[in-house]
């Protein structure tokens, strides 16, 4: 499996934010992005998770092969733990909550409802949501924000396990992940501050 | 698709889901009207079909701008659309669920309310009927116009404002139903113009409301 990103520009609220980034994995490899805040990392992942169209450029992945883990957790507070999972693992077709569960040590929290999560026990529901997903790629937005580090050693080991099973995984992030990976740092893709020519109309065509 | 009516159930039933809110405005709406135009029977008689139908309405667009707006704030909506069911799907679920929880919930109780305006006799089989073949295009409506304003904060107003205007011929075909079912005239005319629109919107709209929630969250 491979996962090609070719010449990809990107654009938000209606200005160029990257341009040119390319870059290449296969099967196994993991890619850290980097760049400060505001540089266009969220907005390159939503590209490449197809929630917005790139500018210029071309993704080219197997079909139906990406997850994306975003800044929410996509979490219903009335919901119990156990309840938001099964919710995912029927949506995507897969029936591992209870792997989810156990990779991130929630399985004596799978009774309680999500609102009364602290904000660490929501990012490793969060987080357990994409092992559910049972998707190759995970294109993974900030995932250790308000992870203790107990929390993200067990990120750190799921997202190896992820890529021994041949996955792929993209991650956005500002903190050392011990994880094997090649790491780009966006800053060199960014497009000088200017507005592109766009219409109004460009929305509903 | 069915998982997702499933979840949107529960959430309704759920404590904060709302579940009782167009119930219980329709029937704010009904006791109150009485008390406002007077206990005169045959006046109310005559209105009955009408308020009945205004109030159902009403009941119904409460409840409509949490229909995506819930799933956009807390980033559901962003991962369902990289899930791999279609966003038409998803409309349709989520349109049956609000139906499910107002509309279905508004036909069944809307005898009850039928008593508290006095409405004749021979009118409650054509109020029922017409309500359950007139709310799905409500919902349906509802939700072409809640995925319109999606991204927008407090879009109630211009939900409101966007969707009143596209609920009027369903308005004045069910309530035209229910007023010569309650006065024992022919109904299949607005009875079948109604069904009409209820299969259009069905048919049509919830392409609409999937493009305009893809574009909402570019």
């Amino acid at each position: 499996m491979e996962f090609d990103v070719n010449d990809l520009s990107v654009a938000r609220g209606g200005l160029s934010v990257l341009t040119g980034v390319s870059f290449r994995l296969l099967s196994g490899q993991a890619l850290i992005l980097r760049g400060p805040n505001g540089s266009g990392k969220t907005t390159l992942l939503r590209t490449l998770a197809g929630l917005q169209n790139p500018q210029h450029g071309t993704i080219s992945a197997p079909a139906e092969s990406i997850a994306y883990g975003a800044h929410a957790d996509g979490i219903k507070s009335t919901l119990s733990v156990a309840e938001n999972l099964a919710f995912w693992a029927d949506i995507y077709g897969t029936g591992m909550t209870d792997a989810a569960l156990a990779g991130f040590d929630l399985q004596s929290l799978a009774g309680r409802r999500a609102n009364n999560l602290s904000a660490g026990q929501k990012r490793r529901l969060g987080l357990a949501r994409m092992l559910v997903t049972g998707r190759p790629i995970w294109l993974l937005d900030e995932p250790t924000v308000s992870l203790d580090a107990k929390g993200r050693t067990q990120f750190e080991s799921a997202v190896r396990r992820h890529l021994d099973g041949g996955g792929i995984a993209v991650i956005a992030t500002h903190v050392d992940i011990a994880v094997q990976a090649t790491t780009l740092d966006i800053g060199q893709f960014r497009t000088p501050m200017t507005a592109i020519a766009s219409s109004f109309d460009e929305a509903f065509l | 698709m069915i998982r997702i009516l499933i979840r949107d159930l529960m959430l309704a039933v759920r404590a904060g889901g709302g579940f009782g809110l167009g119930l219980s405005f329709f029937l704010v709406i009904t006791a109150l009207v009485p008390f406002g135009v007077g206990p005169d029977g045959l006046v109310l008689a005559q209105i009955a079909p009408g308020i009945l139908w205004v109030g159902a309405l009403l009941a119904c667009l409460l409840s409509l701008d949490r229909l995506f707006q819930l799933d956009f704030e807390d980033g559901t909506l962003d991962l369902l659309a990289c899930a791999p069911i279609p966003m038409e799907s998803v409309v349709i679920a989520k349109a049956t669920a609000h139906w499910l929880t107002t509309g279905l919930a508004l036909t069944i109780a809307a005898p009850l309310f039928g008593v508290l305006l006095g409405l004749p006799a021979a009118g409650y089989v054509w109020l029922v009927a017409s309500l359950l073949v007139g709310t799905p295009a409500l919902s349906m409506i509802g939700a072409f116009g809640a995925a319109l304003t999606v991204g927008v904060k407090r879009g109630g107003l211009l939900l409101s404002i966007l969707v009143l205007p596209l609920y009027v011929p369903t308005l004045i075909f069910g309530a035209e139903v229910a007023r010569r079912g309650a006065l024992q005239l022919d109904v299949s005319k607005p009875l079948v113009m109604l069904a009409g629109i209820t299969f259009a919107t069905i048919a049509l709209l919830p392409f609409a409301a999937a493009a305009a929630v893809r574009v909402n969250l570019r």
